[in-house]
């Protein structure tokens, strides 16, 4: 893929794009069960999303960057940068959602052995495993690495006890990367990350109910769970750096939620207020503070885009991602509420025939965009880590 | 698109930094302040000069270096960095790109090598009220002979005080805010009937408003269009100030996190109390932000983008809202000693509020970028 001119590159994958994306991948979601997850268990609702997906991922499109020989495409990042513009030209859906492709992956090309890479990858890539995280426990929220979940050397086989919350999907998963204790002595340096088969005995998950009314978090309790040794990443006690790394992709992806085609607030705003003779939105105030929430996204994206060129060119950025994820959950929060404002009575709907699925999903996408800010770390503790590791500010100098 | 700098531009930067540092350092701001000079600091103007500043985006066959608009604005970076006093925003952008985008072969060819050289400082004499408002022109041109004479006041012309050609707004036709028939001409700095009322000003840079009774002027670009020409070269205008207000809030910054680092309360630094903590945090990504929009809107400007106006309402409407947020924190961060004239956080709060309302403020360029936008 590294050999061809970049215009010619370019014009393949427009090519290649206009015959292979299906008509209704090409329409904005209605709402956010229209996504693609993959895995055992997902049901596709439309055929054209499984035919999307499959299309992608035979041609390693689903993780563009990863090496050719884990089913990734080997795309340099300036092909993938114009892969991704030619799929934003015909506003193209994702072909899957996965947390596989943005936490799990990355750090497995980074830090498993090659069996790992050859057993787990490629099923990532494909849309055949679906992934959950089990991070967050009942007394390790903020503070992580006061996790509990016991992980026991049993000689063959590690044995899991404890129980993990706000497992994202961990009813709709197949497997589950983990963050567990191997030493109850020390702190951060006696965690491990093992990969657990949802499916093993002793694995049960209970879906909690949001104030947005969907379930999209779940309690994970693990009793007696039997591992392969085989399934641990990266050595014994050595979890807590690669749980580190991987909340660095998670914020960056988290950040990013939101900047898909969605429903605009201008939109919303000209449809439900009106505009005067010359075009303006009639409600004054409302439209200096979009103005100035688009001017915000617009910061954003460069932001991304110059972390990125940075990146491209040597330097370090991994420090960024607190800052990206802090921003970008105000950003979301801020573009949700603007929406309902827009919306006015519109978006008080709950259900029932009196409101449009758009209508309600502005409403769900409001209430579900207040975890933002809390789930991959609040955006205080975030805001902790630009104060100490980016800016040097520590309790005593 | 690209964020990133050529070496040139790497070396050019470097050696911006290390020159406001050493010759150009906020004390020698004050020292104007206290000999009451009113921003004027000739010896500053030419030792710029001799470095080619002015004629940063001067093509070569004018006299300039021809090194751009990311040239331009990280020299402005720099100098806003330590508030280096000097009519280079007002020469080296606005003037320069105002005879480059309007002038003819001959005005190019008489006024660019004199600004290049730093031999003529220029100034953009637009405003008639206390609001950022380029429509607004009751200033009128009346045709005599050749050429023009003009009649009318304008207000709070930045480097209005010392510059030795003036790019003036007036009315050829049509009535007050009317966009149609507002022509800019070029006004000769020592011409009869050309009236200065010199301010002394918050920032301590001083300007002037200007009168004009029965000036001599001459067009620049076409007669009666001048709402346009105008507009785009505020709109560099507006680019330029934004990466100076960028260098000038992450000094600002830069010097409040030291200050955090350092001071010490209940027996430790303050910068471990998390009330300051993320405030500091939400600073830097808010300067972050800012940076990306303003490199972008230079970068802009190089590629000569379809959508300027709105590259330059964004990097100004961040730009006057991050320095602020942070000129404000700057002196709030460092308490009581903030408050007193010997420390420089003054010197930034005093020149963040100037800088935020020329060439239009929040209001005004959140308000355009919302009309560019369709809405």
């Amino acid at each position: 893929m590294t050999t061809a001119s970049p215009d010619a590159f370019r014009a393949e994958t427009r090519a290649w794009l206009e015959a292979n994306c299906p008509p209704s991948m090409r329409t904005p979601m209605a709402a956010d069960d229209e996504a693609t997850w993959g895995g055992k268990k997902f049901v596709f609702r439309n055929p054209e999303a499984k035919l999307w997906l499959d299309r992608m991922a035979a041609r390693g499109w689903t993780a563009p960057t990863w090496p050719s020989e884990y089913g990734g495409a080997g795309l340099t990042p300036a092909e993938n940068a114009m892969l991704q513009s030619e799929l934003r030209r015909i506003n193209a859906r994702p072909p899957l959602f996965s947390f596989g492709l943005w936490m799990l992956g990355p750090v497995l090309l980074e830090y498993a052995n090659d069996e790992q890479k050859q057993e787990h990858i490629p099923k990532i890539v494909r849309g055949e495993i679906r992934w959950c995280q089990g991070y967050s426990e009942p007394g390790a929220g903020s503070d992580l690495a006061g996790l509990m979940t016991k992980c026991e050397d049993k000689g063959d086989h590690w044995l899991i006890n404890g129980q993990k919350v706000w497992t994202s999907y961990a009813n709709h998963a197949d497997w589950c990367f983990c963050l567990v204790r191997t030493d109850t002595s020390v702190k951060h340096e006696g965690i491990s990350f093992v990969l657990i088969d949802m499916t093993s005995p002793g694995v049960e998950t209970r879906p909690i109910k949001l104030i947005s009314g969907d379930s999209p978090f779940c309690e994970t309790f693990f009793t007696d769970v039997k591992v392969p040794k085989e399934n641990m990443v990266g050595r014994r006690n050595g979890g807590w750096e690669i749980a580190k790394r991987l909340l660095q992709y998670e914020r960056t992806n988290i950040s990013g939620f939101g900047s898909g085609a969605r429903l605009d607030v201008v939109d919303i705003a000209k449809a439900s207020i009106g505009t005067d003779s010359t075009g303006l939105l009639e409600d004054r105030d409302l439209r200096a503070r979009i103005a100035r929430h688009k001017m915000n996204e617009r910061a954003y994206a460069l932001s991304v885009q110059r972390a990125t060129e940075e990146a491209k060119a040597g330097a370090n950025v991994s420090h960024m991602a607190s800052m990206f994820k802090a921003a970008g959950a105000t950003l979301n929060q801020e573009r949700t509420e603007l929406m309902v404002e827009a919306a006015g009575s519109r978006a008080f709907g709950w259900g029932g025939e009196g409101f449009k699925t758009d209508e309600l999903a502005v409403t769900r996408g409001w209430l579900r965009a207040k975890a933002n800010s809390i789930e991959g770390g609040t955006t205080e503790i975030n805001l902790n880590v630009v104060a100490k590791r980016v800016l040097g500010l520590r309790d005593t100098q | 698109m690209t964020f990133s700098l050529s070496e040139e531009q790497k070396l050019l930067k470097d050696s911006a930094r290390e020159f406001v540092r050493d010759r150009a350092p906020v004390t020698r701001l004050r020292k104007t302040r206290d000999e009451k000079k009113n921003g004027r600091d000739d010896d500053l103007w030419k030792a710029m000069s001799e470095l080619g500043w002015p004629g940063i985006i001067v093509p070569e066959e004018h006299g300039g270096a021809g090194l751009g608009f990311v040239g331009l604005g990280l020299v402005l970076e720099e100098t806003g960095r330590t508030l280096a006093t000097a009519p280079l925003l007002s020469t080296a952008m606005i003037g320069a790109a105002a005879l480059l985008l309007g002038g003819s072969e001959a005005q190019k060819k008489k006024h660019l090598p004199a600004i290049a050289e730093g031999k003529a400082i220029t100034a953009l004499a637009i405003e008639e009220g206390a609001h950022h408002n380029p429509t607004r022109v009751a200033a009128k041109a009346t045709q005599s002979g050749p050429g023009y004479v003009l009649n009318g006041c304008k207000s709070y012309v930045a480097d209005g005080h010392t510059a030795s050609l003036f790019i003036v707004s007036a009315r050829t036709s049509g009535t007050a805010h009317d966009p149609k028939g507002i022509t800019l001409f070029l006004v000769k700095g020592d011409a009869k009937g050309l009236a200065r009322h010199e301010l002394v000003t918050v920032d301590s840079r001083g300007a002037a408003d200007i009168t004009l009774t029965d000036v001599d002027a001459e067009p620049l670009g076409t007669v009666g269009e001048g709402a346009a020409l105008l507009d785009q070269i505020l709109d560099r205008a507006r680019i330029g100030l934004a990466a100076e207000m960028l260098g000038q809030a992450e000094a600002a910054f830069e010097m409040t996190s030291e200050y955090l680092k350092t001071r010490k309360q209940f027996g430790q630094v303050i910068g471990g109390f998390q009330a300051l903590q993320h405030r500091a945090a939400k600073m830097f990504g808010e300067l972050e932000m800012t940076k990306s929009c303003v490199r972008a809107a230079l970068d802009a400007l190089d590629r000569n983008d379809a959508k300027i106006a709105e590259w330059a309402s964004l990097a100004k409407a961040r730009a006057s809202e991050t320095l602020h947020l942070v000129s404000s924190e700057t002196i709030q961060m460092h308490g009581g000693i903030g408050m007193t004239d010997a420390h420089d956080a003054g010197f930034y709060l005093k020149r963040a509020r100037v800088a935020e309302a020329l060439y239009g403020g929040e209001s005004f360029h959140r308000d355009r970028y919302a009309r560019l936008q369709g809405f």
